[in-house]
């Protein structure tokens, strides 16, 4: 009898070209995805070495990090940007590399991209050079970020070397209370395991709650798996994965489709599999999600009180702990409850989707924005974008009095023009509150779609169940 | 070709604060340049300098007590982004090693394929390293990477690293070049699944 294993383990070892005592196992990528950001010293060692791109139809590239989200007809005003978006346009071209640019049809955050194009499919390998390419693993593969260096070993052989993480299964059942998101969800877990709990594992997400999801919702909850340390985290395809994917313009078409979801429904976790740790959680004590730290393992319940020092585990988290709360303005013990917001940001790889814009659409429709906050909402790909206006969602954030812009990484990271000043509050839906993330000095509340909604709504931390009762 | 690494005899720098993420190691509006070099200038950017780009004294990188080719940082350092910038900066700003008692995974991945050595040590000799560069700055570290030992004063611990990747630091050698060797199989590995 062959042994049981995880699905992590029968994808992986499904894909290793060559395994060595004492070496790392030479990995094969199925798919790998590029951006402007960590491609071009990748395709520079190409040119060195004098090879070329071992399989250019395994490789899809587009332009998100660096890109305005107004004006994208315009040339990119910064130059530094504008030079970094040429260069993969002139890489693309000299390696043959399909690229959706700037203003293709297809472009977008490359994580909303792939999965939305039918590129992302069950089983699996996928790699890109950011880390939360994690999110790719809600259809059943196995899709982690990797840095430059690896970049150009995919595109030079169409591998990677790596270790083979050790596995941990997270278990949630019951059914999620009023309010509460994937994005509830994955915060929960974070805030339970910490920023480096997962560190050295591959999860995979199971039992009823996350089987009830979307694929819009299980993408949040494997994007987020980085932010616990977790190389990846992958969810086993189902009927609502098939469903999702058929008809995509990449994935197989007709009966090779159907020939095919036969195949992907072979892949689970064998009765019986040991995987190296198991976490279980309630769904039932999961609430709506806010972070108030400088982490993402700094995440309370919003009704919750901000931690002090003496809650904490060990005494060597003081500093970075102090340090954290005085960044961010807030006092340990306070209510983060009625906390003021300056900034609301609804985007990013985490929650840019359809899904996300029509929750937030039904929560504000009718309803106008405080005052004094400045609300984005940036679609997570030109798709997006243009479903969402022909459902006419434009015209109720525009009543509302919120910007419906156009794709790209946006405030997640500050890189492009989308910055959040200096010592304002901003309550977004990214998946980092790290200090400077989303501009030099900005602070940021990490938390759903619905509970940004709602803090556009009354310019403060509000819990969106309030909202909800009226 | 990397550079090789040895041995390595430095001072270091004590940096005692935990889950340092590469977005405070390289912000990512510094991340535009399309080439390897020149990242060490911002290293740290925003710790480093006040928003009027003086540096500020009270960050240890400012401070002229504490030098050296070895960065010694609390726990879960290099946390976030896979940004290979990161580890680009520290060893353009002159790093050849980071000691900590964790690493995240992608960190550790991208310094080891940029001659950047990360050494992870227990609490207990993390807080014996800290406390001896606090009170002597001048006090130096070992690094012996063919015997994997870290030693400071009279203490010394050792460190793993898996026997690949030692080999691939001491030699100079990179990953490309092993999976170079290997296109003849991923070849027939890519026909067949298509």
């Amino acid at each position: 009898m062959t042994k049981a294993k995880t699905l992590f383990e029968k994808i992986w070892d499904a894909h290793v070209v060559k395994r060595q005592e004492g070496h790392p196992d030479a990995l094969f990528i199925d798919r790998h995805f590029i951006h402007e950001v960590t491609s071009p010293q990748a395709f520079d060692g190409l040119r060195k070495r004098g090879i070329g791109v071992f399989n250019t139809a395994r490789t899809s590239a587009t332009a998100d990090h660096n890109v305005p989200t107004k004006d994208q007809h315009l040339p990119i005003k910064e130059a530094l940007s504008r030079h970094q978006v040429e260069t993969l346009r002139k890489n693309c071209e000299a390696f043959g590399i399909e690229l959706y640019d700037l203003g293709h049809p297809f472009q977008g955050i490359v994580h909303i991209i792939g999965p939305e194009l039918g590129l992302t499919q069950p089983g699996m390998t996928i790699v890109c050079g950011d880390s939360h390419t994690s999110t790719h693993g809600a259809f059943g593969n196995i899709a982690f970020g990797i840095g430059t260096s690896e970049v150009e070993q995919v595109l030079a052989t169409q591998c990677v070397l790596q270790h083979k993480p050790k596995t941990m299964k997270i278990e949630i059942n019951g059914s999620l209370g009023k309010g509460v998101l994937a994005k509830d969800i994955i915060l929960y877990i974070i805030a339970k395991l910490s920023a480096s709990g997962a560190t050295g594992y591959f999860i995979e997400y199971a039992g009823s709650t996350i089987e009830s999801l979307s694929m819009e919702a299980r993408m949040t909850i494997c994007n987020m798996s980085i932010e616990m340390g977790a190389r990846g985290g992958l969810i086993a395809p189902d009927e609502t994965t098939f469903n999702y994917m058929r008809g995509r313009k990449f994935a197989p078409q007709g009966e090779d489709f159907e020939r095919k979801v036969e195949d992907w429904r072979k892949l689970k976790t064998d009765d019986g599999a040991a995987y190296d740790l198991i976490v279980k959680f309630d769904a039932a004590d999961i609430a709506p999600m806010i972070t108030y730290g400088t982490n993402p393992g700094m995440g309370i319940k919003i009704t919750d009180r901000i931690p002090n020092t003496r809650e904490l585990k060990e005494i060597g988290e003081y500093a970075s702990f102090n340090k954290s709360l005085e960044y961010m303005g807030l006092e340990g013990g306070s209510s983060i409850l009625g906390k003021a917001i300056d900034y609301v940001f609804i985007g990013s790889c985490t929650n840019a989707r359809m899904e996300d814009l029509r929750l937030v659409a039904d929560m504000v429709k009718g309803k106008k924005k405080a005052e004094h906050v400045e609300v984005w909402i940036v679609p997570g790909s030109k798709q997006v974008e243009e479903q969402a206006r022909k459902e006419g969602l434009d015209k109720i954030f525009e009543a509302a009095g919120f910007e419906l812009r156009s794709p790209g990484c946006s405030a997640c990271l500050g890189m492009n023009e989308d910055k959040v000043p200096a010592g304002k509050y901003c309550i977004s839906t990214s998946n980092r509150n790290f200090e400077g993330r989303q501009g030099p000095k900005s602070r940021t509340f990490l938390a759903s779609p619905l509970s940004a909604a709602a803090a556009a709504i009354t310019g403060k931390v509000t819990d969106v169940r309030d909202l909800m009762d009226t | 070709m990397k550079e090789k690494f040895t041995t390595l005899i430095s001072t270091a720098v004590p940096l005692s604060i935990e889950n340092i993420d590469t977005d405070q190691i390289i912000p990512a509006r510094f991340l535009k340049a399309t080439t390897r070099e020149g990242f060490g200038n911002n290293l740290f950017r925003d710790w480093r300098y006040d928003a009027a780009e003086n540096p500020k004294a009270s960050f240890v990188l400012n401070d002229n007590r504490y030098s050296g080719k070895i960065l010694v940082a609390g726990k879960n350092f290099g946390c976030g982004s896979s940004r290979e910038h990161a580890a680009w900066a520290l060893y353009d700003y002159g790093f050849r090693v980071i000691i900590s008692s964790f690493f995240a995974d992608i960190f550790k991945n991208n310094a080891l394929n940029n001659a950047l050595l990360p050494i992870q040590v227990s609490d207990a000799f993390l807080l014996e390293i800290f406390n001896k560069i606090e009170s002597d700055p001048n006090t130096s570290i070992t690094i012996d990477l063919e015997n994997q030992k870290v030693s400071i004063g009279h203490s010394s611990e050792h460190f793993d690293i898996n026997a690949y990747k030692k080999t691939c630091l001491i030699n100079g050698y990179d990953d490309i070049d092993y999976l170079l060797d290997l296109r003849p199989e991923i070849k027939k590995f890519d026909l067949l699944h298509k």
